[in-house]
């Protein structure tokens, strides 16, 4: 097992904390006069920080966010961080909530995914297991260097977006990518007129848009306002860990624990997808090895479960 | 120079513009059935094509596994025709061989018809066409679609010059002598075009540098469109694209598909224009011979091409040649039947006399031809069909490829736009470059114009 770091040796390496801005901060993200969300007692004010860092209250309704700062910010990433994933396969029950998370979080519909959990059986031999898969946001990105716009990029914390506003829908990008990790909106996205209206959040790359590449964007508008991305917190099994490479972190999404990353990855004989690629994934893997739990068969999500949550169901 | 060699030019000359300009002034009915018929297939694709700019991409069958489909390999096939341009009238004619002159201006026109669909069939497959000009505003120069893009363009601008240039003295001879024969408005497009070409020595001098100039450029830039073509493959990590050997690969895959475009060009404008004097059986003879040993080197690239992985079986390279060669493959039996009518059966025919005959070879040609757009098909799907990783938790229509009507129809537009170009190009310029037929026969061309 990996060693623990213990809180109060290590608090300055808290995740969370490390994220610079918390929830408890008036919901004021940053000094460009962009939006977070925040609740007050009235759903229809919200509090912003102004440029010269007065916090104001406004509508809702009034709140702009600028696109183009949007945009730039979003291009520039998060100063100083290397953003990784750890999954750890021998926790996987197939559960799928991190699927469920992300579709929500980014208007997409039961076909597209951003996180996809595969079937896995390495040889005959072998029984089967669950491999959650997200986008591996590459250090080497093939999927990058072929966009002839510049509409997908790398960041400087690691994180690989594509602009939708900018996006010609090509689709060299998925021709490249060999971990299939990108999508396309074939037709006109699900969504609400309220939706549709919404200004274009590069770092959560909605509202979809039609003729357009999506993918899995690390939840880039989570990690801005330090929160771990979608399906990292809707996991309840313990399977992401999620964190900062340069740190050495990552914290659990479920547990909460914040542990080394070398370790995790020494301890746990950890490895990256397709790695003769040379394409230097940013998410790693734990192997799916001493699992506790059995897959079982469930008839109505025509899918395996492990037999626990089946019987906690029936 | 005598009197009676000045008779004879002028005779000869008669009988030239007679025979080689006289489809210019004529609008026969077949004629307008053709054009009827393709402009037919083109309204319905415009309106096919209308639909998807509404509805998106979603009306083709290309979703998030298979996302490239007929359009690009449509793309590719175009490309690759047009390289003939610069087969016939550089490769060829730079070697000094003199019969290439009766078609060297048919081989132009499907270049040129050719390579300017490619760029349509991009714009096609586009997501979000309306977004085209996004490639000037951000054009990133690490894409290989931006070093397509530029070629196809040089390619596109090079392929105008050399079909104008050689053109200007015939130009001015319709100018000279035709006015009366003529529409107002047609006459006055050759006036334009032939730029006020009178013929001196001068000029033929500036002429003949300046196309053996482009005729050298065009090498390199031809070979560089369809290298960078096939680098759209041949770049990413994709088991089945992921080959070294794709560039010359598609290069010599291009000289087939062209010699089979002008062999079919070749036939039926003769048979249109009553060209028999000019478009001999002896052209038919040595293009089929032209054709055999582009079509050799051809085979032996797809023995490099698909035996090497196939001696391994890599576990990817494994899959796509089960995918390919097993009949039971996804594409094995379309895999069999453009090999053996695209390439090996013309390959066959093509090695006997008899077969090199007007007929045979304009059917050899349509095998080909056919064969070749197959032959893309099968080189950008079944890669797209195999990913690394399983393709799991979506429909079944995205685990397959089977293309809709709407999109078979916008590429059969594209296909008939390439078609009827090449066909008003050749009904509204001559097919034949008479002044190069004249001095090849022995005319003082700089004095008669």
């Amino acid at each position: 097992m990996s060693k623990k770091i213990t809180p109060g040796a290590t608090s300055r390496r808290n995740f969370l904390k490390r994220f610079g801005v918390t929830l408890g901060a008036a919901g004021a993200v940053t000094s460009l006069g962009l939006l977070s969300a925040c609740t007050t007692d009235d759903e229809e004010m919200i509090s912003v920080m102004t440029t010269d860092g007065k916090v104001v209250q406004m509508k809702r309704s009034e709140a702009k966010v600028d696109l183009k700062e949007a945009q730039e910010r979003g291009r520039e990433g998060i100063a100083g961080k290397k953003f990784v994933m750890v999954i750890d396969l021998a926790k996987c029950k197939n559960d799928r909530k991190c699927m469920t998370a992300c579709q929500g979080a980014h208007h997409l519909k039961p076909e597209q995914h951003h996180i996809n959990v595969l079937q896995m059986q390495n040889n005959e031999r072998s029984g089967f297991y669950f491999q959650p898969k997200p986008c591996m946001h590459c250090d080497n990105p093939p999927c990058t260097k072929v966009c002839p716009v510049d509409a997908t990029f790398k960041r400087k914390d690691g994180v690989v977006l594509i602009d939708n506003e900018r996006c010609i829908g090509c689709r060299f990008c998925i021709a490249a990518c060999p971990y299939s990790a990108r999508i396309f909106n074939w037709s006109e996205p699900d969504h609400s007129q309220d939706q549709e209206n919404q200004t274009y959040d590069i770092e959560l790359n909605v509202p979809q848009k039609k003729g357009t590449i999506s993918k899995c964007l690390f939840s880039a508008d989570q990690l801005r306002i330090g929160k771990l991305p979608y399906c990292v917190s809707a996991c309840e099994n313990g399977v992401y860990w999620f964190g900062d490479a340069n740190e050495d972190a990552v914290t659990n999404g479920t547990s909460m624990e914040t542990v080394r990353l070398s370790s995790l990855l020494d301890d746990n004989g950890g490895y990256t997808l397709l790695p003769e690629l040379g394409t230097k994934p940013s998410v790693y893997y734990l192997p799916p090895k001493g699992r506790l739990f059995k897959y079982e068969y469930d008839e109505e999500k025509d899918n395996w479960m492990d037999s626990q949550t089946k019987e906690e169901k029936a | 120079m005598s009197e009676i060699k000045k008779q004879t030019d002028e005779a000869i000359m008669e009988k030239l513009r007679k025979d080689i300009l006289h489809p210019i002034t004529t609008r026969p009915i077949e004629f307008k059935l053709w054009v009827g018929f393709l402009l037919t297939i083109i309204a319905i694709a415009v309106w096919a094509y209308y639909k998807q700019f509404n509805d998106g991409l979603g009306v083709t069958a290309m979703r998030d596994y298979v996302s490239w489909g007929l359009y690009i390999a449509s793309f590719v096939f175009f490309v690759a025709t047009a390289l003939v341009g610069m087969l016939i009238s550089a490769v060829v004619g730079l070697l000094g061989q003199k019969w290439i002159i009766p078609i060297s201006r048919i081989a132009e026109m499907i270049a040129l018809a050719f390579v300017m669909m490619a760029g349509i069939a991009i714009v096609v497959d586009m997501g979000r066409p309306d977004r085209v000009l996004n490639l000037l505003f951000y054009g990133r120069f690490s894409s290989p679609i931006i070093w397509d893009v530029t070629v196809v363009n040089v390619y596109i601008f090079i392929s105008i010059l050399l079909l104008l240039l050689p053109m200007l003295p015939d130009l001015a001879i319709i100018r000279n002598h035709m006015k009366k024969d003529l529409p107002k408005w047609q006459w006055n497009l050759y006036n334009i075009l032939s730029l006020g070409w009178v013929g001196t020595p001068g000029q033929y001098k500036i002429l003949h540098r300046t196309i053996r100039v482009l005729l050298i450029l065009i090498v390199p830039v031809a070979l560089a469109i369809h290298t960078v073509t096939s680098w759209l493959s041949a770049l990413t990590l994709r088991a089945g694209w992921d080959s070294t050997i794709f560039g010359p690969y598609y290069v010599t895959g291009a000289f087939v598909a062209g010699s089979g475009a002008v062999l079919v060009a070749m036939y039926f404008i003769r048979r249109a224009y009553k060209l028999e004097e000019y478009i001999t059986e002896f052209h038919f003879d040595k293009m089929g011979k032209l054709m055999v040993l582009v079509a050799l080197v051809y085979f032996y690239f797809n023995l490099n091409e698909f035996l090497v992985p196939a001696y391994k079986m890599k576990a990817a390279d494994g899959h796509h040649i089960h995918t390919l060669f097993s009949l039971h493959g996804e594409y094995g039996v379309m895999f069999w039947l453009t090999q053996t009518f695209g390439l090996i059966l013309p390959i066959f025919f093509g090695l006997f006399k008899r077969f090199r005959k007007p007929f045979p070879m304009m059917i050899i040609g349509l095998s080909l031809v056919i064969g070749a757009w197959f032959k893309r098909v099968i080189i950008v799907v079944p890669t797209l069909i195999h990913a690394y990783l399983p393709i799991q938790n979506v429909p079944d229509n995205f685990k397959e490829y089977d293309p809709t009507g709407l999109e078979i129809t916008i590429t059969l537009g594209v296909i008939a736009m390439a078609v009827l170009i090449v066909t008003i190009l050749a009904k509204i310029f001559p097919v034949i470059p008479l002044w190069e037929v004249a001095e090849e026969k022995g005319v003082d061309i700089k004095k008669d114009l």
